[in-house]
C-alpha cells in the first residue's frame, strides 16, 4: 500500500534532524494558523499564489530562495562546526549524518538558493526594463515557479521522512548507484531535481522568448539593458543545458529502478560518461547564475556612478562569448579522469580563455566607475565588494584550469575556497545588490541604509575569514567532505573558519533585521516618484510598485539608457504637456493552475520517491487533468478600461513632474 | 511618440545602411507562442541528444549479449518509419483544414495520424516485449539499456503526442477553431513533426548502422 514507507522511515534515534523538522513544521503551522485567522488567506490566494503577474512570481522566487538560504546555511554553520571540533575525535555529527549535510548544502544552495534567487529577480525586472506588460507565457511562469517550491519542498521533506543522499551534490555513480546507495536519499535527491528542473526550463524558455519577442518600441537589441543581455545569455543557457541534467539523472533514475545498465560497473555501463554529461550541464549552471548577477553589476555601477554603462558593445559582446565558451570547458572538472594531456590541454585553455571576457567585464566597470560620480548606497558596495572578491576568486580558478595544478588541487579544500568564492562573492553579491536595488521597484519603499551597510561589511568580512583559510588547509592537503581527521596542520584554520561562519551569521542576521526595520519605517522610506535611485533604465519610468499592467502605453525608446535620455529631454522641454491617449489594457487571468500542478507533482515525486505506484498514477492524472481544465477555460484575459489605467497613471505622472521640476530647479 | 512609431516599417529597405531600424514592439501572440514552442522543441533535441550521445558510448558495450545486427527486424522498423513519415503527411493536412476551419478534414486529418501514430506505437510495444521475452531485456546489457531508452523516449513522446492529439480534436470538438486552439494546433503539429525528424536520427544511427553485421 505504501511501498517502502514505514515508520522506521522516521529518524527517531537522531535529535538534530528531528528537532530542525519539528521546529520547521511548528513554524509552518504557526504562520499558516495566523493567516487564516487574520483572515488573509482569501487575499494570500487571489493575489499571490494563483498571480500570474511576473513581478509577483519574481517575489515569491526571491522568498522561497530566502527561506532556503537559511536551511542551506544552517547546513554550513553545522559543516564549519564540526571540521572544527572534529580533530582527532568523531565530532557531534556521525558520518552518515554529515555525508547528508554536505550534499543537501550544495543541492540546496545552487538549485533552490542561487537558481530562485535570480530567476526572480530576472522574472521581476526584465519585462519592466523591456517595457513591456508581462512575460511571454504568464501562466507557465506560475507553473515554474510552483514546480521549484515542489523540488524544495521534497528536499525539506527528506528531513523527517527517510533521508536525503550522502553522495555530494552532484551525485556521482557508482556510490549513488543501487549497489552502494540502497536507500531513498538518492531518489529525493533526484526526483527533486528532475521536477524543479522542468520549472527551470520554463522560466528559461519563457524568458528568452520573452527578451527576444517582447520588447516596447524602438527597443532595438543593442538598445536594450544590459541585464537583459546577461538574462539572454543565462536563459539561452538553460534551454541548452537543464535537458542535459534531465536526461543524466533519467538515466540514473533508470539503473536505480529499472536495473539499467548506463553507470553502472557491470554489463558495460559506463561511469565517466556521468562525469561528463553531468558537467556539460554543471559548468554552463555556473555561468547561468553568475551571468545575471553580472548584468546586476552593470546597472548597478552604472546608476551609482552616474554615467552610461562604459563599453556597452564589448560588455554585450563578452557576455555573448561567455554563453559559448562555457560550452566548452566542461572537462576541466575532472582532468584527473585520465583522458590525456591533448584532451586535458585543449580544456586547459578553453578555461583559460574563458577569463577574458571576464575581465573585459571587470574593466568596463572600472572604467564606468572612473570619472563618475560615485554614490556608494548599499547595491554598490556589494557591487565593489564583488569586484575585489571575484577577482581572486578568478585567479584561483584560472590556476586549477592548469591541469598539472589541478592533478594537486583536485577535490581539495581549495577548490571548495574557490568555488565558494566565485559563487558567494559573484552570484550571492550579485543577488544582495539586485535585492537591495530593485526592493524599492518591488513594494514602494527603499531599504534601511544603516542595517544594509552593517549586512553587507559582516558578509564581506566574515566571507574572507571564512574561506580564505580553506586555502591554504587545500594548499596544506585537506581534501573535501572529511568528517573528521588527525592533521593537527589544519586545525587553526578549521577554527578560523568556524569564527568566520560566525561572522557571516551576522552579516545575515543584519540583513533580516534590515527588512523589519525597513518594513516598520516604510512610511518614511516610501518612494513615491518611481526613481529612487535617478535610475536610467525603463523599470524606473513606472511607479513602485509597478501597477499590474507595467506601463499605461508601450514606452518609445530611441537609444540605450531609455529613461535617462527621457528625463534629459523632459528637463529640456518641461514634461510632456498633453496627456496620452489611454486606451483599454487586457491582462491574462490569474489561474490556479501552477499551484495545483505543483499539488500533484508534489504526490507524485513523494510516490516514486517510496514506490507507492497507485499515488504514481492518481498525481500523473491529476497533472494532466489540470491541463485540460486550463486549456479548457473560455476566458483567459479580463479588460482593465482606459479610465481606470488614466486614474492610476495620472498619479504616478504627477508625482514624476514634480521630480523633474525640482532637479530643473537645481 | 508618433513620429518614431512610423519608423517601424523603415526595414522594408535593408541597404540603406546608416539608418537605425527601430524595433516595431512585441510581437503578434501567434508569433510569440510558436517561437516558445520552438525554443522548448530545441530543448526536447538537446536531451534526446544525451540519449543519442550514451547510444554512442555504450552500442559496443554487449556484454556478451546480442548485437545490434542479431536483433533489429528491418521490415518492422520499414513499417514503423513509413506511419510516421504518412503521419506528418496527414497531421500537415489536419494544420491545413484548421486553418481554413473546415472541420471534417480537419478531423478526418486528425484521426488518421493518430491510427498511424498507433500502429507505430504497437509495432514498437510489440518489439520491445519480444526482446524482452527473450530475455534481451534493457538490464541484458549496457548496449540494450541505451537501445531502450533512445527509443523508448521517443516512443513516450509519440505517446504524449497521440494524448495531446486527442485532446486537441475534443478542443476543436467542444471551442471550435477558436484563435488559441490554433495556436495550440500549432504547435502539436510542431511537436509531431519533430518527432519525425528525430525517428529519422533513430532510424539511421541506431537501426542502419547498428543493424550492420
Amino acid at each position: 500500500m505504501l511501498g517502502k514507507l514505514d515508520w522506521s522511515a522516521i529518524p527517531f534515534d537522531q535529535p538534530i534532524p528531528l528537532v530542525a523538522g519539528a521546529v520547521v513544521l511548528v513554524a509552518i503551522l504557526a504562520v499558516l494558523i495566523w493567516v487564516v485567522v487574520k483572515g488573509h488567506l482569501p487575499y494570500l490566494w487571489h493575489e499571490w499564489i494563483t498571480s500570474v503577474d511576473h513581478k509577483r512570481i519574481g517575489v515569491m522566487y526571491i522568498l522561497l530562495a530566502s527561506v532556503m538560504l537559511l536551511r542551506g546555511g544552517s547546513d554550513a554553520i553545522m559543516m564549519r562546526i564540526q571540521q572544527a571540533v572534529a580533530f582527532q575525535s568523531q565530532g557531534y555529527l556521525p558520518p552518515e549524518h554529515y555525508n547528508q549535510i554536505f550534499s543537501a548544502h550544495g543541492t540546496i544552495m545552487i538549485f533552490f538558493v542561487a537558481m530562485p534567487f535570480v530567476i526572480g529577480l530576472m522574472n521581476l525586472v526584465v519585462p519592466l526594463q523591456l517595457g513591456v506588460r508581462d512575460v511571454a507565457f504568464p501562466t507557465l511562469n506560475s507553473v515554474g515557479f510552483w514546480l521549484t517550491a515542489t523540488g524544495a519542498l521534497l528536499v525539506n521533506i527528506s528531513l523527517v521522512v527517510g533521508e536525503f543522499a550522502r553522495t555530494g551534490w552532484l551525485a556521482f555513480p557508482p556510490l549513488s548507484g543501487l549497489s552502494y546507495s540502497p536507500g531513498v536519499g538518492v531518489d529525493y535527491y533526484a526526483w527533486s531535481l528532475q521536477i524543479s528542473g522542468v520549472g527551470t526550463l520554463v522560466a528559461g524558455i519563457n524568458l528568452v522568448t520573452t527578451v527576444l519577442k517582447l520588447r516596447t518600441r524602438g527597443m532595438n537589441y543593442l538598445r536594450m539593458p544590459m541585464f537583459c543581455w546577461t538574462t539572454l545569455a543565462s536563459n539561452l543557457l538553460i534551454v541548452a543545458a537543464f535537458p542535459i541534467l534531465t536526461a543524466t539523472l533519467a538515466m540514473l533514475l533508470l539503473d536505480r529502478y529499472l536495473g539499467f545498465h548506463f553507470f553502472t560497473n557491470e554489463a558495460g555501463g559506463n561511469v565517466m560518461m556521468f562525469m561528463n554529461l553531468i558537467w556539460a550541464w554543471g559548468h554552463p549552471e555556473v555561468y547561468i547564475l553568475v551571468l545575471p548577477a553580472f548584468g546586476i553589476f552593470s546597472e548597478v555601477v552604472s546608476t551609482f556612478s552616474g554615467k552610461a554603462l562604459f563599453g556597452y558593445r564589448s560588455m554585450v559582446l563578452a557576455t555573448m562569448a561567455i554563453c559559448v565558451i562555457s560550452f566548452m570547458v566542461w572537462l576541466h572538472h575532472f582532468f584527473t579522469m585520465g583522458a590525456g594531456p591533448d584532451v586535458n590541454a585543449i580544456f586547459g585553455i578553453a578555461s583559460m580563455i574563458i577569463a577574458i571576457p571576464t575581465g573585459v567585464k571587470i574593466y568596463n566597470w572600472l572604467f564606468t566607475m572612473y570619472g563618475g560620480r560615485i554614490r556608494f548606497a548599499t547595491p554598490m558596495l556589494w557591487s565593489v565588494g564583488f569586484m575585489v572578491t571575484f577577482i581572486i576568486g578568478g585567479l584561483t580558478g584560472v590556476l586549477v584550469a592548469v591541469p598539472p595544478a589541478d592533478f594537486m588541487l583536485h577535490n581539495s579544500m581549495f577548490l571548495v575556497a574557490h568555488f565558494h568564492n566565485v559563487i558567494i562573492g559573484g552570484v550571492l553579491f550579485g543577488a544582495f545588490a539586485g535585492f537591495e536595488y530593485w526592493f524599492p521597484k518591488a513594494f514602494g519603499f527603499r531599504l534601511d541604509e544603516r542595517w544594509g551597510k552593517a549586512a553587507f561589511w559582516f558578509t564581506f568580512t566574515g566571507f574572507y575569514v571564512t574561506f580564505m583559510p580553506l586555502y591554504i588547509a587545500g594548499m596544506l592537503g585537506m581534501t573535501r567532505r572529511l568528517q573528521h581527521y588527525d592533521v593537527a596542520a589544519w586545525r587553526p584554520w578549521m577554527i578560523v573558519a568556524a569564527v568566520g561562519m560566525a561572522v557571516l551569521t551576522i552579516g545575515v542576521i543584519c540583513q533580516i533585521m534590515q527588512l523589519v526595520v525597513s518594513i516598520r519605517n516604510r512610511e518614511a522610506l516610501r518612494d513615491r516618484t518611481g526613481d529612487p535611485w535617478d535610475g536610467r533604465s525603463l523599470e524606473w519610468a513606472t511607479s513602485s510598485p509597478p501597477p499590474v499592467f507595467n506601463f499605461a502605453f508601450h514606452p518609445d525608446v530611441r537609444g540605450e539608457d531609455a529613461y535617462w535620455d527621457m528625463k534629459i529631454h523632459a528637463r529640456q522641454q518641461s514634461f510632456e504637456h498633453e496627456e496620452p491617449e489611454y486606451r483599454d489594457i487586457e491582462m491574462p487571468r490569474n489561474s490556479p493552475t501552477g499551484f495545483v500542478c505543483a499539488f500533484f507533482a508534489s504526490i507524485m515525486g513523494f510516490a516514486l520517491i517510496w514506490h507507492i505506484w497507485w499515488m504514481v498514477i492518481v498525481g500523473g492524472i491529476g497533472a494532466f487533468a489540470t491541463f485540460v481544465v486550463f486549456a479548457w477555460r473560455d476566458h483567459d484575459e479580463y479588460v482593465i478600461p482606459a479610465d481606470e489605467v488614466a486614474r492610476i497613471d495620472r498619479v504616478n505622472l504627477e508625482e514624476r513632474r514634480s521630480l523633474v521640476s525640482m532637479a530643473g530647479a537645481v | 511618440m508618433s513620429m518614431t512609431a512610423t519608423v517601424g516599417h523603415a526595414h522594408a529597405d535593408p541597404h540603406h545602411i546608416g539608418i537605425v531600424i527601430e524595433h516595431p514592439g512585441p510581437a503578434s501572440k501567434r508569433i510569440v507562442t510558436a517561437y516558445g514552442f520552438w525554443v522548448f522543441l530545441l530543448s526536447d533535441i538537446v536531451m534526446f541528444s544525451c540519449f543519442f550521445a550514451a547510444y554512442a558510448v555504450l552500442s559496443g558495450q554487449t556484454a556478451d549479449g546480442p548485437k545490434g545486427s542479431e536483433i533489429f527486424e528491418q521490415r518492422n522498423v520499414a513499417i514503423e518509419t513509413v506511419c510516421l513519415l504518412l503521419s506528418s503527411f496527414t497531421c500537415g493536412m489536419a494544420s491545413i483544414a484548421a486553418d481554413v476551419r473546415n472541420r471534417f478534414w480537419f478531423y478526418l486529418g486528425m484521426a488518421v495520424t493518430c491510427v498511424l501514430g498507433l500502429i507505430f506505437l504497437v509495432i514498437e510495444f510489440r518489439e520491445f516485449a519480444d526482446l524482452v521475452a527473450r530475455g534481451y531485456g534493457p538490464s541484458r546489457s549496457a548496449f540494450l539499456t541505451s537501445f531502450f531508452s533512445l527509443v523508448g523516449c521517443h516512443g513516450l513522446h509519440v505517446s504524449a503526442g497521440v494524448l495531446w492529439l486527442l485532446t486537441m480534436m475534443a478542443q476543436v470538438f467542444a471551442k471550435g477553431f477558436r484563435a488559441d486552439v490554433l495556436r495550440r494546433m500549432m504547435c502539436f503539429a510542431l511537436f509531431w513533426h519533430a518527432l519525425d525528424i528525430i525517428w529519422v536520427g533513430v532510424f539511421s544511427v541506431v537501426y542502419l548502422l547498428g543493424g550492420a553485421p
